[in-house]
């Protein structure tokens, strides 16, 4: 068949389907890497999403063990709460989660970035901002102002002790 | 023409689109396999492909069931430097302490630490470095392998089953004569997976008899251990069985107890069994107090070795980092040794712990970064600083010891007798203890920082008393010659 298409003498007809053939094995291969990778889970706010690939494990364990447990999931501290900042966010994490994890490069122990950091400031202020808003006054927009965290660090995951970097 | 370069155009358009398609299908089978291979990490841990026992001392058997442990516990060959670890010498072997530090060979005069002492190598070298020190030339014991060897299955034959029993016949053998029973078992390794792991289950453990023993010392003291909770709630309890770190102790505690089987003071020489001094606690003080109450078996007192120059009855310090790190803010605070010397390290999608157990100044990123958010140059700043003082002030122990030394040396020559000299020896056997307990220990002072510098400066104090009081041997006061405890040492010793 390639032969046929290749000397030319009927159109491109084998050539479209060569490449018919290639794009469905694409979408086959795409489609059922994404159902083993679990990618639809990834759209709800299950905290056990979040240790679908084991790297955040202690971060999953020491969550269940500090105080924050009770009333708030990985999402309600680690996303925006609007709809689009939610799922950008959540788009771009899982882009860099999914590099990192795949080429193994990334920086131990894992650190959080400047801009989920300040999302974090934000979700600490939107339960807690009625109680702190005369000592802050405005949403978290850069660097260098007072962190929630920075004193309340075991909140979230605990003391860091013992086993394992949380 | 015309036609023919279209058809010629649309065809490399086609050729190429292909080739894309056919690309994207490659990188998405490999992400697919790559997601597969950190799946597979992730359920299984280890698989066993060979059967390894309580006899299989030969670590490369258990590196083929735990390969990246092994490959990691490798890397302890790999010669390392700090600022005061390990620094010195070629790559054949490390530098001289004694040369370094004359005043380390002249405490150690009568002891064959006055011979042969040198830096510290990795675990690797634990049995060629003992094998291979000039220390050897005088008679050593059989003791000495209870740290430098595989040893369990030979303290097992010695004592017919009973490794405690093994442990107790052990120090009447001579090395060579301990060592050739060793390599002629087979096994002749430095210290094993098998020493610290429960082959069926890979659980952490304590093998060493002199560790079991003497933990069960302490448990049964009233000395404070409030950062070994599991000694606190046996004493709470009904004491009917004594302590037993394998069935009582946290498994944050064995992530210290198992180094604690070696990373200790005891007594290793040929006139009784290999002895852990924690009867009274773990503190320097609290051991001196055991070892002045310890008699040998002729009923005389206990003592390492008497002093060439002086005749001094002196207590060795080995190497006590399990106690020291008892006293320090980490061991308080729930920090085990390997948190820091033997931290997480991810591989993949698995996690174990690094078994290139090092410095953790040579991996402050997983070793302290974990706990201590601040950027590494300030961590490796802030150590060091504790470190210089701490060596700073061993240096001044140093130079009192030997004006100690020196003054006793120079009342013998005028005549004063053993009797007269009485205070001044022992008050060199009080000095030399504490500055040996923390020149010997392996963190120069970060154990434990307070602690060390109070171990020092106490040492510091007896030193120079011990010299007014070898000046004065003509006359002696009444004060320094009764040279015990000052009163506040024992409201001191509360934590």
């Amino acid at each position: 068949m390639a032969g046929t298409w290749l000397s030319g003498q009927k159109g491109d007809a084998g050539g479209m389907i060569v490449l018919a053939i290639l794009l469905g094995m694409l979408a086959g291969i795409g489609g059922f890497t994404f159902l083993y990778a679990e990618g639809f889970s990834y759209m709800s706010d299950d905290p056990k999403v979040c240790v679908n690939c084991h790297i955040m494990q202690p971060q999953y364990d020491s969550w269940q063990k500090a105080s924050h447990h009770t009333v708030a999931t990985c999402v309600a501290c680690h996303l925006p709460h609007d709809f689009i900042g939610k799922y950008y966010s959540k788009a771009e994490n899982g882009y860099h989660h999914s590099v990192a994890f795949t080429l193994q490069n990334f920086h131990e122990p894992i650190m959080i970035k400047d801009k989920s950091s300040r999302i974090l400031q934000n979700n600490c202020l939107h339960c807690h901002g009625a109680l702190v808003h005369e000592q802050i006054a405005r949403a978290a927009d850069g660097a260098g102002e007072v962190q929630c965290v920075h004193c309340h660090r075991s909140v979230g995951h605990g003391t860091p002790t013992g086993l394992g970097r949380r | 023409m015309m036609r023919k370069s279209q058809r010629g155009a649309s065809r490399a358009v086609l050729i190429g689109v292909i080739l894309v398609v056919a690309v994207a299908t490659a990188l998405v089978t490999a992400l697919l396999v790559n997601i597969f291979e950190r799946k597979s990490e992730a359920r299984n841990p280890y698989v066993r492909l060979t059967e390894v026992t309580e006899d299989t001392t030969d670590p490369a058997k258990w590196g083929v069931n735990w390969p990246k442990q092994y490959d990691s516990y490798l890397l302890t060959a790999q010669t390392t430097r700090t600022k005061f670890g390990g620094h010195g010498g070629s790559e054949a072997l490390p530098e001289e302490k004694i040369a370094r530090d004359p005043w380390l060979k002249r405490m150690f005069l009568g002891y064959a630490f006055s011979i042969d002492y040198r830096d510290r190598r990795g675990h690797a070298y634990m049995l060629a470095d003992q094998e291979a020190t000039k220390r050897l030339t005088k008679p050593q014991t059989g003791s000495c392998l209870h740290c430098h060897a595989s040893v369990m299955p030979l303290y097992r034959e010695l004592g017919k089953g009973d490794a405690a029993k093994g442990l107790a016949e052990s120090y009447k053998f001579s090395y060579q004569d301990l060592s050739k029973k060793l390599h002629d078992s087979g096994n002749a390794h430095p210290v094993s997976c098998v020493d610290c792991h429960d082959p069926k289950t890979m659980q952490l453990r304590v093998t060493r008899p002199g560790f079991v023993e003497g933990i069960r010392l302490l448990a049964a003291s009233n000395a404070p251990a409030p950062h070994l909770p599991s000694i606190e709630r046996w004493r709470a309890g009904s004491k009917k069985t004594p302590y037993d770190p394998n069935a009582d102790a946290s498994r944050t505690e064995m992530r210290s107890y198992v180094c604690g089987q070696c990373h200790v003071e005891y007594y290793c020489s040929s006139q009784m069994k290999l002895t852990f001094p924690w009867g009274k606690g773990l503190r320097a003080g609290d051991q001196e107090k055991f070892w002045n109450e310890t008699k040998f078996a002729d009923g005389s007192r206990f003592f390492d070795y008497k002093h060439a120059e002086t005749g001094a009855p002196i207590l060795k310090a080995q190497h006590p980092e399990f106690e020291l790190w008892s006293q320090g803010v980490h061991a308080r605070s729930g920090v085990a040794c390997a948190d820091c010397h033997m931290p997480y390290l991810r591989d993949g999608a698995t996690k174990i712990s690094d078994h290139w157990v090092r410095s953790p100044l040579l991996n402050i990123n997983n070793a302290c970064q974990t706990c201590h958010r601040v950027p590494e140059a300030e961590l490796k700043a802030r150590v060091e600083t504790i470190q210089e003082r701490n060596f700073e002030l061993m240096q001044r122990g140093g130079a009192a010891i030997v004006a100690l030394i020196d003054g006793i040396v120079r009342a013998k020559k005028e005549g004063a007798t053993d009797a007269q000299l009485q205070p001044a020896l022992e008050l060199q056997r009080k000095a030399q203890w504490r500055l040996d307990f923390i020149a010997a220990e392996n963190s120069m002072g970060f154990h434990a920082p307070q602690e060390a510098a109070m171990v020092l400066g106490e040492a510091l104090d007896y030193a120079r008393q011990g010299e007014l009081a070898a000046a004065l041997w003509r006359s002696p006061v009444k004060s320094a010659a009764a040279a015990s405890a000052p009163t506040t040492r024992k409201s001191a010793s509360k934590p």
